[in-house]
């Protein structure tokens, strides 16, 4: 039997789809960026050159080709200001998974664990803060952090200090952002692998002399890794660009790169230099993907 | 056989109860050393919380569990000498042929060399050689079941727990199966406990069979006492087929009792429980029953009745048939087609006549 007639017009038409999303929405814009990030800037409208004018005829299009050049990125790796920025974001970015999958772990093993008819109650009262506008959520954490906001006059009341802290534009007060933001995405993926879990694997596992905690070292936690993986991906990736809790929570001495590239966009006008930003940090952030897509196909071809 | 054993396991008023349900109800057994035990039993008989209370899955409400004369009740399972195989066999899928049956090797910290030595007799003895690396799902039911069996026995449990393990095996495989595992039981002389609700599969694996309902131990035997000779008219209804009919049984005269039933006359029994005079349950299994073409003298032989043939049905190996009595009573015969001429003789519609010896009729209690 030919392979081709195992699926149907309209399932090889569907098939088509997602790689057709990708084309149009990924792709072309993609082009577009890599086209600006290759050209130079100007006061101009569009703010650089050149500009690709298909009437212009042939000779014209020639000459702007050969005008586009790699200039800005090599801006990128001479100034310090862009790897300190792509640094910082890769270190928030691991730290604030990091804390994420040491908070996020418990809480969907135990949710695993809750009787039955309580799951889905737990389940709703990690989603539900979701329903609020993300950016209120912030204002609000402003709120509760600003030198006369709720969290030190608790502190005061209770008479654990004795003067307001400083609790805004810190770090601490960015990575409390981020991982309340983002603690949804690490905990779904991880409750839907360990609360998949057959119980009795864990009575096998006792069976056969391992105490409970054994159990959870050799037996829950390798099976709950793909979990593991999808949260880590699903928080890292968004938080590596991650650009509204810094501006409005960290102190603003160091940026991580969606500011630096909000910097240039939209204050310099510098959109090469701020196109050339996004396409290394698109680069940066493909090596994640492709170590797990190839865990994911090796777990594939074992099984 | 196995009376005389000492008992290596001694359940003693074993009480579970789950919410206002009593599972297991004041249950006591002893099982030997080395004894192949059946727990035989309708579904929610109770049989797989006791199996699971001697795995140390669930505690007891009330009584002990000895093992060599320790109370184990209450230890906990990965502290028991005793293995258990796994209905769905429970295989850790993440690990492969030898990661499963060296699990509990490493738990019990042997050294290196010994873990791969019993991982590989482990291996030989179900026939697993070539498939060491696999992973579970790589396996066909089969070959899973036999894994489990491996990991199970790794550790040489003093008594292997077996949790209907041949149910997901399909009917053919299952023989196969069986066969093995008595072999296995024999070659280790180790004591195997098999939970089933499959009367076959309890009646060709074990030595003694404990029939369980509601939460009881209703009968203790062999495989053929218990056919032979059940001990109420529960048991005489659950394993394999019987015929059933009431009547009212008279004092022993001249080595016989009769017993005289409203709708198939007086039958004739060698033996009647001295409990059992007054109001009776006559059993007689379809296969001790002759079946023959109607005789002019039937009403002056001892048990041999005349009927009508209301149905047959061809089994292969043999052919069952009812027949209606002129007394009433529906009688089910079962006959070996030993030539394959032998089923020819009989149609439904005609007249027949029936008899059984005395010494096949087992009386009970109503």
């Amino acid at each position: 039997m030919s392979g081709r007639r195992i699926f149907t017009r309209p399932a090889r038409l569907a098939a088509i789809a997602p790689y057709l999303w990708m084309a149009l929405f990924f792709l072309v814009p993609f082009g577009f960026v890599l086209k600006i990030a290759l050209s130079q800037t100007a006061i101009a409208q569009p703010p650089y050159v050149p500009v690709f004018d298909l009437a212009a005829g042939w000779e014209s299009f020639k000459a702007a080709l050969s005008a586009l050049s790699f200039d800005n990125f090599k801006l990128l790796v001479s100034d310090d200001l862009y790897i300190f920025s792509y640094v910082r974001s890769l270190v928030v970015a691991i730290t604030s998974t990091v804390i994420l999958l040491l908070i996020g772990y418990p809480v969907a093993y135990g949710m695993s664990r809750l009787p039955q008819r309580w799951q889905p109650v737990a389940m709703m009262l990690v989603i539900v803060p979701f329903w609020t506008s993300f950016l209120i959520r912030i204002y609000a954490w402003i709120n509760v952090l600003q030198h006369d906001g709720l969290l030190n006059k608790l502190l005061l009341a209770l008479g654990i200090v004795d003067k307001p802290l400083v609790w805004l534009a810190t770090d601490s007060a960015m990575y409390l952002g981020i991982v309340y933001s983002y603690f949804p995405f690490m905990i779904l993926p991880l409750y839907a692998t360990l609360s998949k879990m057959d119980d009795a694997l864990l009575e096998a596992a006792a069976d056969l002399g391992a105490s409970r905690l054994k159990a959870f070292w050799l037996v829950t936690f390798p099976l709950s890794l793909p979990g593991i993986g999808a949260g880590v991906l699903l928080c890292f990736i968004p938080i590596v660009g991650e650009f509204v809790i810094p501006d409005l929570l960290a102190g603003s001495d160091r940026m991580m790169i969606g500011q630096t590239l909000w910097l240039e966009f939209f204050t310099n006008k510098d959109w090469p230099v701020a196109s050339a930003i996004a396409i290394v940090l698109l680069a940066l952030l493909l090596v994640p993907l492709l170590i797990y897509e190839k865990l994911q196909r090796r777990h594939l071809e074992t099984h | 056989m196995t009376a005389s054993r000492t008992p290596l396991l001694r359940i003693a008023s074993v009480v579970k109860r789950f919410g206002g349900v009593t599972a297991v109800d004041d249950l006591s057994l002893d099982i030997g050393a080395g004894e192949f035990f059946a727990l035989l039993g309708p579904s929610g008989c109770g049989k797989t919380t006791l199996l699971r209370m001697l795995a140390g899955f669930e505690a007891p409400d009330a009584g002990a569990i000895h093992l060599n004369g320790a109370d184990i009740a209450h230890v906990r399972p990965h502290e028991r000498p005793v293995n258990m195989m796994f209905q769905n066999y429970a295989l850790f899928p993440h690990l492969t042929v030898e990661g499963n049956i060296a699990f509990g090797l490493k738990r019990a910290g042997l050294p290196k060399d010994e873990i791969a030595a019993r991982v590989a007799e482990m291996i030989a003895l179900v026939r697993l050689d070539g498939l060491q690396a696999r992973r579970p799902d790589q396996l066909s039911g089969g070959q899973r079941q036999r894994v489990a069996l491996a990991r199970s026995l790794a550790r040489r449990p003093q008594v292997l727990l077996l949790d209907e393990p041949m149910a997901a095996l399909d009917k053919k495989l299952r023989e196969g199966t069986q066969a093995e595992l008595m072999q296995v039981q024999r070659r280790l002389g180790m004591t195997f406990i098999i939970v089933t609700h499959d009367q076959e599969e309890a009646m060709t694996v074990a030595d003694r069979i404990g029939v369980m309902d509601k939460g009881k131990l209703v009968q203790v035997a062999p495989p053929r006492e218990l056919y032979e000779a059940p001990n109420s008219r529960w048991i005489a209804g659950f394993v394999g087929d019987i015929n059933l009919i009431e009547g009212q049984a008279a004092a022993r005269q001249s080595g016989h009792f009769t017993i005289v039933t409203q709708n198939a006359g007086t039958i004739v029994a060698s033996h009647v429980p001295s409990s059992a005079i007054g109001n009776v349950c006559v059993a007689i299994r379809p296969e001790k029953i002759r079946l023959s073409q109607p005789a002019p003298d039937a009403a002056a032989s001892v048990n041999t009745f005349t009927g009508i043939l209301t149905s047959t049905g061809f089994l292969g190996g043999v052919s069952v048939y009812s027949v209606k009595l002129d007394q009433g009573a529906v009688f089910r015969v079962a006959v070996a087609n030993a030539t394959r001429a032998a089923a020819d003789g009989f149609a439904a519609g005609q007249r027949v006549s029936l008899s059984f010896a005395p010494d096949d009729v087992v009386v009970l209690d109503r």
